[in-house]
């Protein structure tokens, strides 16, 4: 099996799994002060380090959450409670699901701001100044790739809070300029499952959004999980070390699935094709259910998801791709390890060559 | 002449599929109404009328009107 699915999540990087072995024994109560409490203490400590220093943060902008949607929910959240107005909050419509049920949980007016069809959002979409409380816009799309143009986007609305939802490309890119909150998921790097990263900038308004909790590290909440946040922080260390030639290598596979998928008949690619997630690609196939493509791939041999409504646990198609004005069916999205090969890229195009007008045969088209 | 479809109560992609076999039986500048309750439709309509050249001129609730244009 060809796992080309690192955009739901990434394997386990290999420091990870040393991490991971190394500290599993570390479940005392980090806030005693007996030995074995000190001995977590330090490595829960060291993981927070250790990630302010790849993301170039400061450790106490960092908190750990039990999830990137965790993240996402107390980012959103807890920048809206903290907002000098209790005004409308302004987000992209090609969010993560995420990001949308918080901005929908705050019970305060949305403003959805469009993409454009290659998914990107322009400054000249942003909403006027006081009508706002929060602007939310992604790092980067986790369906289509489309990276965003956070800094520019920011600049529009200067003194607006901005929370960045940075699971797509933790890791992979350095953080745009401009956010005031962001977050971040450890299984979409190579770490964990289990651990999620809410980054808030030293002098930003945040409050906590939901019930507090006497843990060591103020405001996280919830016992710690010091091995699985030291392997997060081993982890993206290790893939940060790394990006500039996994990322350049990725970039070249990519470059050539886009064109074979596009030469493919009735096809379209979507996402923008340079603005992009190195290790993404996002093609629709017209007349082709998703389920059965993804399917009849898995049966080949290839593992990738697909944001067609059949192939959804929603049953909704997916909000991204309806918002960029893209086919919604017959869609697959693969997205690469780093250990990906271009020859498994060209075995994938070969078979989508041969599967996309035979599952078309089936339905008389 | 103009045509109706009955795609209610199909999953997509069929209801674009019956709509890409009919939009030949009529003539170009003449419409075709598809209708269509499946939730993927209104978007899929669209994205399929841009990809081939056609037009939407409605969509209303579950009812598209779709020009034939090439």
């Amino acid at each position: 099996m060809i796992y080309l699915d690192s955009a739901s999540s990434e394997q386990l990087h290999p420091a990870a799994l040393e991490a991971l072995e190394a500290t599993r024994s570390l479940t005392a109560d980090v806030r005693r002060s007996h030995h074995a409490a000190k001995q977590a203490r330090l490595v829960y400590d060291n993981a927070r380090e250790s990630l302010a220093q790849t993301l170039g943060v400061r450790p106490d902008e960092i908190q750990f959450t039990s999830s990137g949607t965790q993240a996402v929910h107390r980012g959103v959240l807890g920048l809206h409670r903290a907002a000098a107005t209790q005004a409308a909050i302004a987000l992209s419509a090609v969010e993560h699901s995420s990001v949308r049920h918080a901005a929908a949980f705050s019970s305060a007016q949305c403003i959805e701001l469009p993409p454009d069809n290659h998914g990107e959002v322009l400054p000249e979409t942003m909403p006027s100044l006081g009508d706002c409380a929060l602007v939310a816009v992604q790092s980067a799309n986790h369906e289509v790739g489309t990276v965003q143009p956070i800094a520019e986007l920011a600049n529009a609305m200067p003194g607006v809070p901005f929370f960045v939802d940075a699971c797509a490309s933790m890791g992979r890119m350095p953080l745009p300029q401009g956010w005031s909150a962001a977050a971040g998921s450890a299984h979409k790097w190579g770490g964990p499952p289990g651990v999620g990263v809410l980054l808030v900038r030293k002098g930003v308004r945040w409050r906590n959004p939901f019930p507090g909790d006497d843990r060591a590290v103020f405001p996280e909440v919830g016992f710690e999980n010091v091995s699985a946040c030291f392997a997060a922080a081993a982890a993206l260390r290790a893939v940060a070390d790394e990006a500039a030639e996994v990322s350049a290598r990725q970039f070249e596979i990519t470059r050539f699935l886009r064109e074979r998928l596009a030469a493919i008949a009735d096809s379209a690619v979507v996402g923008h094709p340079t603005q992009r997630l190195s290790h993404l690609v996002t093609a629709s196939f017209l007349y082709v259910d998703g389920e059965t493509l993804v399917t009849e791939l898995d049966r080949a041999g290839y593992a990738v998801a697909s944001g067609s409504a059949c192939a959804a646990s929603t049953l909704e198609p997916s909000a991204v791709l309806a918002a960029m004005g893209a086919l919604t069916h017959g869609n697959v999205r693969i997205s690469l390890t780093r250990e990906t090969t271009m020859e498994q890229a060209i075995g994938l195009a070969a078979v989508l060559d041969e599967l996309v007008p035979a599952l078309r045969a089936r339905v008389g088209m | 002449m103009a045509l109706t479809l009955d795609c209610l109560g199909m999953a997509c992609p069929r209801p674009i599929i019956e709509l890409a076999k009919v939009i030949g039986g009529v003539a170009i500048g003449e419409t075709i109404t598809v209708l269509a309750d499946d939730v993927a439709a209104s978007y899929d309509i669209a994205a399929w009328c841009r990809m081939r050249g056609h037009d939407l001129i409605s969509a209303l609730d579950n009812e598209f009107v779709v020009v034939r244009r090439t």
